[in-house]
This record gives structure tokens, sequence and C-alpha cells, in this order.
């Protein structure tokens, strides 16, 4: 059986694409393709991911100027077929500016960026990224961002709890989410949301950090996992 | 040619974390009296077109399109026709 090919979006700017791409490129079966930001072609690749940094400097506003580059017209394309696209940190942040995600995130709460390694709880199993955890499952994925203050509205809050598309959620250790579990201000203490399909989530957490216990954590690894059985 | 100035903050409601430091930054210099601060952007440009509708109209869609985020933005734009 040939590999399947996953897309890994290049911007200048990106700075987590090499994570990314040894993270997709660790799970049995996947094969990473590197998608630079001036392409229109897709390469026939089965799912895409929007790995983190700095696209296009964060200028204006993180992900403002990378949701219009040519590679993301078809990254939007592509998402509206039903296709796998998971963003990751400024990924996340360029989906919601895509409008592929609902919200907006916007500057930590306090002053610092914060790097760390975080609690998250999977709220929901229903997509192909978390298929593979238990429903509440504590998981531990690093979170380094300025700009992570998930806002939206309160009735679209109220229509993701309803709708099961919050999927990860700032916990601490014993998976409450408190004030001091929420690195950057967050609503509701959302880490990480789904589209009505469950086939686009966006996180603010590192998952591509969390793939060796060695450094720290690999329960990250089945986020990987799940994108390529849903790329199959 | 037409100037434009596009003024961009932050929702009313919606922290801006750059603002409370700043109002905490004026207090410690003695300036108690300070409220409401707030930061957002001011961008300039110049186009050639001098029609104040079809200005009014591409200034309007570059807010909603691109310069601002209207999940948590607000816009507001100055157009000089004279170009000064």
């Amino acid at each position: 059986m040939t590999d399947v090919p996953i897309g890994v979006v290049r911007f200048p700017g990106t700075n987590c694409d090499q994570d990314v791409f040894d993270a997709v490129g660790s799970v049995s079966g996947a094969q990473p393709v590197w998608l630079w930001h001036k392409e229109r072609d897709l390469a026939g690749v089965r799912a895409i991911v929007l790995a983190g940094g700095f696209a296009y400097g964060d200028y204006l506003r993180a992900g403002a100027i990378a949701r219009f580059s040519p590679i993301m017209e078809e990254v939007i394309r592509f998402a509206e077929t039903g296709r796998p696209v998971l963003g990751i940190c400024n990924g996340f942040q360029i989906l919601t500016e895509a409008g592929l995600l609902p919200g907006a995130l916007m500057r930590n709460d306090r002053l610092s960026f914060v790097c760390r390694p975080q609690w998250l709880k999977i709220e929901s199993t229903a997509t192909p990224f978390t298929r593979h955890y238990r429903p509440g499952e504590l998981v531990r994925f690093p979170v380094a961002h300025g700009e992570g203050n998930y806002f939206a509205p309160p009735d679209i809050l109220d229509r993701l709890e309803a709708e099961a598309r919050v999927v990860f959620r700032y916990v601490d250790e014993d998976g409450q989410a408190t004030a001091e579990s929420n690195p950057n201000g967050s609503a509701r203490s959302i880490a990480g949301i789904a589209d009505e399909t469950g086939h686009i989530v966006g996180l603010m957490p590192h998952p591509d950090r969390a793939m060796e216990a060695l450094v720290g954590s690999d329960d990250g690894r089945r986020v990987f996992r799940g994108l390529l059985e849903a790329a199959a | 040619m037409t100037r434009v100035e596009v003024f961009i903050q932050l929702k009313p409601g919606l922290l801006d974390p750059q603002g409370e430091t700043l109002t905490h930054a004026l207090e410690s210099l003695g300036h108690e009296s300070v409220s409401e601060l707030r930061v957002g952007k001011w961008i300039t440009f110049r186009m050639d077109e001098t029609d104040p509708a079809v200005v009014e109209r591409e200034v309007e869609e570059m807010c909603e399109r691109l310069l601002a985020n209207p999940v948590i933005e607000s816009f507001e734009y100055r157009l000089d026709e004279d170009g000064r």
C-alpha cells in the first residue's frame, strides 16, 4: 500500500513546520508533503495541517494575511469538500480568519507570551483527530502563544457547546477548568473547536510538541494517527 | 487623489490588555484621571480615485475583508478628497 500524502503548509514565518512534518511522518503509512504558500496545487494530498508560527509576521493580526494567500484559497476549497484540515496554534488563528471556524483569537488576557505544558480535557471524540482518545480524557500538550484568547459571541459559544464542537478545553491536572488553568483568558476555557462536520479542527496547544515521552509527553501522537485514518 | 485614514479598535467591552497596562503606567506617572484608554490601529494611504462614493465603497470592503476582523474589531475611516 502506498503511503497517504498529507500536506503541511509553509508560509513565510511558519516555524513549527518541521515539527509537524516529523509528527505526520512518524505515523506509519503517512507521507508528509510540503505545500508552499504561493502554490495553488495541493499535490493530491488527502489531509492538510496548518502549523504554528507567525505567518507573514502576524502583521495586522495573526493569520489575517495568510488567509488570503494562494494556497489558502485551495485549502478553503479542500476543507469545504469535507476533507480533514487541522490548524495548530497559528494554524488555528488562520482558520478563524478564513472563516472556516467561528470566533477569533485575541491577545492573551495577561501580559506574557505563555509557554508551558498544559493539561487539556478531550471534550469531543467525534472528530478524526480525537477519535483515539477517551471522552473526558486528560492529556498534556505544550502551549506557546501570545494571542490565544478565544473569543466568540455568547450565542456562538452556546452553539459550539450544544453541538459538541468544543474539542479541547484548558483544565488543571484534576480536570477542572479554573481561572488558573486557563492560560490566556479564553472564553469558557476553550482550547480547540471543530466545524459543523468535525473535519476541520483548530487548537492553540501543540500536539506536534507532544510526540515523545522523553521530552515530556507523547499524548499528541493519537491526533496524527486519527488524521491519517481520516485521510486514507 | 484621496487620502484615507482608517481607525481600528477592539469592540467596546472586549478586554484590551495593552490599554489596561498603559492606563496603569500612566497612573504611575501621576496621570491618575485617565480612564477608558484603548489601543487601536491607525492606517493611512492614498487612492487615485476621487469619487467619494467609490472610495467609500472600496474602503468599506477593505476594512471588512482584511483591515479589521469584524468578530472583534470595529472601524471608522476619514477621507480627504483633496489628497492632503
